[in-house]
C-alpha cells in the first residue's frame, strides 16, 4: 500500500507527518528534539527508512541526527547508540570512532586552496565561522553518503552514514570565495541538487554568493551565474554576489534548472550556463520556494511574497501559483488556502512534491501551518495548523 | 567526585537524569571536568566548548558556589567545594530572548 510521509523541520522541533496514498487522513508524530530547530530532515531515496535530520541551538550548536527506521527512532552517528563493532580500528566498543556534530573547514594546505576569509557586511575580510547545516541531502544512491550545506556555506560530505564530515573544499576555495558576503539570513550553502543521469555533476546555491555546478564529483566548481540581476548589486550582473533563495530541477531533465532568486523567477535550459527570467505575469518575483512537478517538467510553483522588505503574501492572500509553461505564464491556485488577512512566510526548503499521480504537493508556513494538495495544486487543505514555525518540508513516497 | 549540573537539553542528548558525577584526576578546573564529560558523554562535544578552538561556546555559561566562572581562565583552579562535591559544577544555558 503505498503511503506519503512528510518531514517537517521546525523552529521547535521535527515533526512526521504520514498518510496512505489518498492522503486525505493524516497523523501526526512528534516533536522529535524538542526545542531545538530543525533546519532540514530528509530521507535516502536509496532507502528510504534511512533519515538524516540538522538539529541546531544557538546555545548548544550543531547535531546530526539519523534514523534507520522511517523516523521511529533516532540516533546520533558514531554516539554510544551506533556502536562500532570491535577491534577493527583499536577504537573501544561502543564508543565513538568518528564526531558526527563536527564541521570543520578544510584549510589544508594539501587542498591548494586554504581559504580563510570571505566578505564581512562592512567590507571588511571575515574568518569562516560554523553555525549550522543548513541542508542535508542524501545520495541518490548510498544510505550512507550524505551531502550537507553549511553556514558559513560550504558543502561537506559524510561517506559513513553521518559519523564524520569532511569539507569538499574546492567549491569555498574558488577563488570569488572572499567575494561571497551574508544575506540577511547569515550565508548559507542551502540548495543542493543531484543529478540523477550525471554522478559527476552537482549543484549548490549560496546567499548571496549565487549559483555553482561541478562537473567531476565535487572538486571544482564554477560560478552559473550568467543572465542573473541583482540591483542590490554595484554591477548588477556580476560573476558572484547574487541571491539566489533556491533553484530546482525535475529528474528526468537535470540540465534544465528553475531559480527563485531574491527577486526574479530564473530559468536555465543549459545546465545553468545561461538564465532567462521567466516571472510573467506574478504578482511579485520576490518569495523563497520553487519545486517542480513530479510528472510535468514544465509545471513549475512559486509562492509569491510581497517584497523584500516585506515578507507576507500579496494583498494578504496566500496564493501558489503554478506554471505549466516552465514559467511566464502563471496562475493563482487559491482553493483552501486563506484569501485575506494572511500574513506567513514560506521559507526556501519548505515546499517538496510526492510522485503519485496525481502529483501531491506540500508546504509549510512560518505560522506553523503544513498545506497539502493531492491533485497537484488545484485544491488546498491543511494537514495541520498549529505547528511551530516550519522551516523545511520534505516528503517521501512509499511502496 | 565531582558533581556537573547540565541544562535540560544536554541531559536530553546525554540521556541522563539529575546531576552528573565525574571522577576527575590532578586538579579540578572547568577544563578538567568538561574534559572527563566529554569522554564519558561524547555526544556532548561540541555542546559546551567548541569542536575545534575549545572555547566556550558564546551563550554557555559555568557557575559555581554562587559565583560566574565563565570568563575565568578555563586552567583556572575551581572552589574547593566542587573539588569536594560539595557543591555541585553548573552548565548553563545562558538567558536570552524574550
Amino acid at each position: 500500500m503505498t503511503a506519503i510521509r512528510v518531514l517537517v523541520g521546525t523552529r521547535k522541533g521535527a515533526f512526521i507527518l504520514t498518510a496512505d496514498g489518498k492522503r486525505d487522513n493524516w497523523t501526526v508524530a512528534g516533536p522529535h528534539f524538542a526545542g531545538w530547530e530543525i533546519y532540514h530532515v530528509k530521507g535516502s531515496p536509496a532507502d528510504p527508512d534511512r533519515i538524516y535530520a540538522s538539529q541546531s541551538s544557538s546555545w548548544f550548536g550543531q547535531i546530526i541526527q539519523r534514523s534507520s527506521d522511517g523516523g521511529k527512532s533516532w540516533e546520533q552517528p558514531a554516539s554510544m547508540d551506533d556502536p562500532a563493532p570491535a577491534g577493527d580500528d583499536g577504537g573501544i566498543p561502543g564508543m565513538p570512532r568518528g564526531e558526527s556534530n563536527k564541521f570543520v573547514y578544510d584549510t589544508s594546505a594539501e587542498t591548494g586552496r586554504p581559504l580563510t576569509t570571505h566578505q564581512w557586511y562592512d567590507g571588511t575580510q571575515h574568518p569562516w565561522e560554523f553555525a549550522r547545516v543548513w541542508h542535508l541531502e542524501p545520495s541518490l544512491t548510498d544510505p550512507d553518503t550524505v551531502y550537507a550545506g553549511v553556514e558559513d556555506a560550504a558543502l561537506f560530505r559524510s561517506t559513513d552514514g553521518g559519523r564524520s564530515w569532511a569539507e569538499l573544499p574546492g567549491l569555498r576555495g574558488h577563488e570569488s570565495g572572499p567575494r561571497w558576503q551574508p544575506g540577511a539570513g547569515g550565508m548559507c550553502l542551502h540548495t543542493i541538487l543531484l543529478d540523477r543521469e550525471n554522478p559527476e555533476r552537482m549543484y549548490t546555491a549560496i546567499s548571496a554568493a549565487g549559483t555553482f555546478r561541478t562537473d567531476d564529483g565535487g572538486q571544482n566548481w564554477r560560478p552559473i551565474n550568467r543572465g542573473l540581476k541583482s540591483e542590490f548589486m554595484p554591477d548588477p550582473a556580476a560573476e558572484v554576489g547574487h541571491c539566489v533563495h533556491r533553484i530546482a530541477m525535475h529528474p528526468s531533465r537535470p540540465n534544465v534548472l528553475f531559480m527563485q532568486k531574491h527577486w526574479d523567477i530564473m530559468r536555465s535550459d543549459d545546465a545553468g550556463d545561461s538564465w532567462e527570467e521567466v516571472s510573467g505575469d506574478l504578482p511579485s518575483d520576490f518569495g523563497f520556494p520553487i519545486d517542480v512537478h513530479a510528472h510535468e517538467p514544465e509545471t513549475v510553483y512559486v509562492v509569491p511574497i510581497k517584497s523584500d522588505s516585506e515578507h507576507y503574501p500579496p494583498e494578504g492572500k496566500l496564493r501558489v501559483y503554478r506554471s505549466r509553461t516552465g514559467g511566464g505564464d502563471w496562475e493563482p491556485l487559491t482553493q483552501g488556502l486563506p484569501q485575506q488577512d494572511c500574513y506567513v512566510n514560506i521559507l526556501r526548503d519548505a515546499m517538496a512534491v510526492d510522485s503519485l499521480d496525481p502529483c501531491g504537493i506540500y508546504f509549510g508556513t512560518t505560522g506553523g501551518q503544513v498545506y497539502a494538495s493531492s491533485n497537484s495544486g488545484d485544491r488546498w487543505t491543511p494537514i495541520v495548523r498549529d505547528l511551530p514555525s516550519v522551516l523545511s518540508v520534505e516528503v517521501q513516497t512509499l511502496p | 567526585m565531582i558533581r556537573v549540573v547540565l541544562p535540560q537539553h544536554l541531559r536530553t542528548l546525554a540521556k541522563v537524569d539529575g546531576e552528573v558525577t565525574l571522577e576527575v584526576d590532578g586538579p579540578v578546573t572547568a577544563r578538567a571536568i568538561l574534559d572527563v564529560l566529554e569522554a564519558r558523554y561524547p555526544m556532548l562535544c561540541g555542546t559546551i566548548r567548541d569542536h575545534v578552538t575549545g572555547q566556550r561556546r558564546p551563550l554557555v555559561r559555568f557557575f559555581a558556589c554562587a559565583e560566574d566562572l565563565s570568563h575565568d581562565a578555563p586552567d583556572a583552579p575551581l572552589p574547593a567545594a566542587i573539588a569536594s562535591g560539595r557543591e555541585p559544577f553548573y552548565v548553563v544555558g545562558a538567558i536570552a530572548g524574550g
